[in-house]
């Protein structure tokens, strides 16, 4: 019975292919596909005519198993379908209904064949079924694959972008630390800081973790050995922003970091411009009195 | 004592501690802990969960919101199947480690919360349980 699905599902295909591509162009403008215009229709188009070829060819070798040999070329052209469709930010049911809307379009050719009785008809409604249901779920899966590849580069991502080193003034950097500190994290912070300290010829290094949210022991420990890094480079290291709940967990916790600390990034850059012999004072008399 | 409210998550990778320390954040603005009380379950938590995770090879947390007569508290029990601690009071002692660590986690957790309960078994695993009161 499969084998009689696949040819009566391919001569369909092959006879009234035009009909099917319109009705399914169709289908898919009115399913909000475009997405607003997140692709254009003649490239929607352009994809419906090939996947519809390529589904009459793989239903020519006369099988119905989608993750077959015969349906390999269909599954890789659906597979870049997927994957544009999941960095456009189009949603899963977007993308799944590309594959599904075509179901309509091709029950209504075999009904219309001639030439179809009952036990036919039933025969290539079910084959369609069977082969469209696996196809849109291998859409599904490379879509899902996708989105986690671009989740897991936005992971590395945030990871770089939130560890810049700031220069505040001659000789004295600042890096604010955001997020959670792990040793990975840790472990880019203490490169950027280390080469920082290089390239700036800096004395004084303010770490700053406003923004971390746990102080628990492991960055405690993060934070000793950057300190300890930059202490054999040269620099001196002041901590900031420790909030008054972190200083007591701290303290419970029976962690020392043996550096100077302030709390805030104000405070430490007073202190580290007093170390390096500058004051920042208010100008004597606005312009206007001077007059 | 009744429990109001448990959830339970697995603790088998990093990211595994940081969503412990969220659903901990999470369940002590529940309660209605304050800010200083907050910060002190999560860094323990965060601590037991990395022990877990580090030296029990992986294990899971369960999470209850307890009350007693009028008294809120957050209990979590970390577990695991790892290889247990054979002398528990020489871990206990600060700045003593297995590990690479600074030696502080089990006792700075005790320190951090009002009740502090371990039993360790060598070869069939530990079972941590504190509980922080409003």
């Amino acid at each position: 019975m499969s084998t009689d699905g696949a040819g009566v599902l391919e001569r369909i295909l092959t006879e009234d292919e035009a009909a099917i591509l319109d009705a399914w162009n169709t289908a898919l403008r009115e399913g909000a596909s475009l997405q607003g215009g997140r692709i254009r229709e003649a490239e929607l188009r352009t994809q419906a005519k090939a996947v519809l070829g390529q589904l009459r060819d793989a239903l020519a070798s006369n099988s119905l198993d989608a993750d077959g040999e015969g349906f390999a070329p269909l599954r890789e052209t659906l597979a870049d379908i997927s994957r544009s469709r999941a960095i456009q930010g189009f949603t899963p049911t977007d993308t799944a209904n590309f594959v599904f809307s075509l179901k309509e379009p091709i029950f209504e050719a075999l009904r219309r064949s001639a030439d179809v009785d009952a036990s036919t008809l039933a025969a290539g409604v079910w084959a369609a079924g069977k082969v469209l249901d696996r196809l849109g779920l291998h859409t599904m899966e490379v879509f899902l694959a996708s989105r986690e590849e671009v989740i897991g580069r936005q992971g590395q991502e945030i990871a770089e972008l939130s560890t810049p080193v700031v220069r505040l003034w001659d000789g004295i950097l600042a890096l604010p630390l955001i997020g959670t500190l792990d040793s990975a994290r840790t472990g880019v912070v203490m490169e950027n800081l280390l080469q920082a300290i290089v390239d700036e010829e800096a004395e004084i290094a303010i770490i700053d973790i406003t923004g971390v949210p746990t102080v628990d022991t492991l960055v405690a420990q993060h934070l000793l050995k950057t300190v300890a890094a930059a202490r054999l480079m040269g620099a001196d290291c002041i901590v900031s922003g420790i909030r008054p709940q972190i200083a007591q967990t701290m303290v419970h916790l029976g962690v020392e970091l043996n550096v100077v600390s302030k709390a805030t990034l104000a405070d430490a850059f007073a202190v580290a411009l007093k170390r390096t012999g500058r004051k920042v004072v208010r100008q004597q008399a606005p312009a206007e009195e001077r007059r | 004592m009744t429990v109001t409210k448990t959830e339970a998550l697995p603790v088998r990778s990093g990211d595994d501690v940081v969503r412990v320390r969220q659903r901990v954040r999470a369940l002590a603005v529940e309660i209605g802990l304050g800010l200083v009380d907050q910060t002190k379950i999560i860094t323990a938590a965060s601590e037991l969960a990395r022990n877990t995770l580090d030296y029990g090879g992986g294990g899971d947390v369960r999470m209850e919101t307890v009350l007693a007569g009028t008294r809120k508290g957050l209990r979590l029990t970390f577990e695991d199947q790892g290889p247990g601690i054979a002398d528990i009071e020489q871990a206990m002692t600060d700045h003593y480690t297995s590990g690479g660590g600074l030696g502080l986690g089990l006792g700075g957790a005790k320190r951090l919360s009002n009740e502090f309960h371990i039993e360790s078994t060598p070869g069939s695993g530990t079972r941590v349980t504190i509980a922080r009161w409003k």
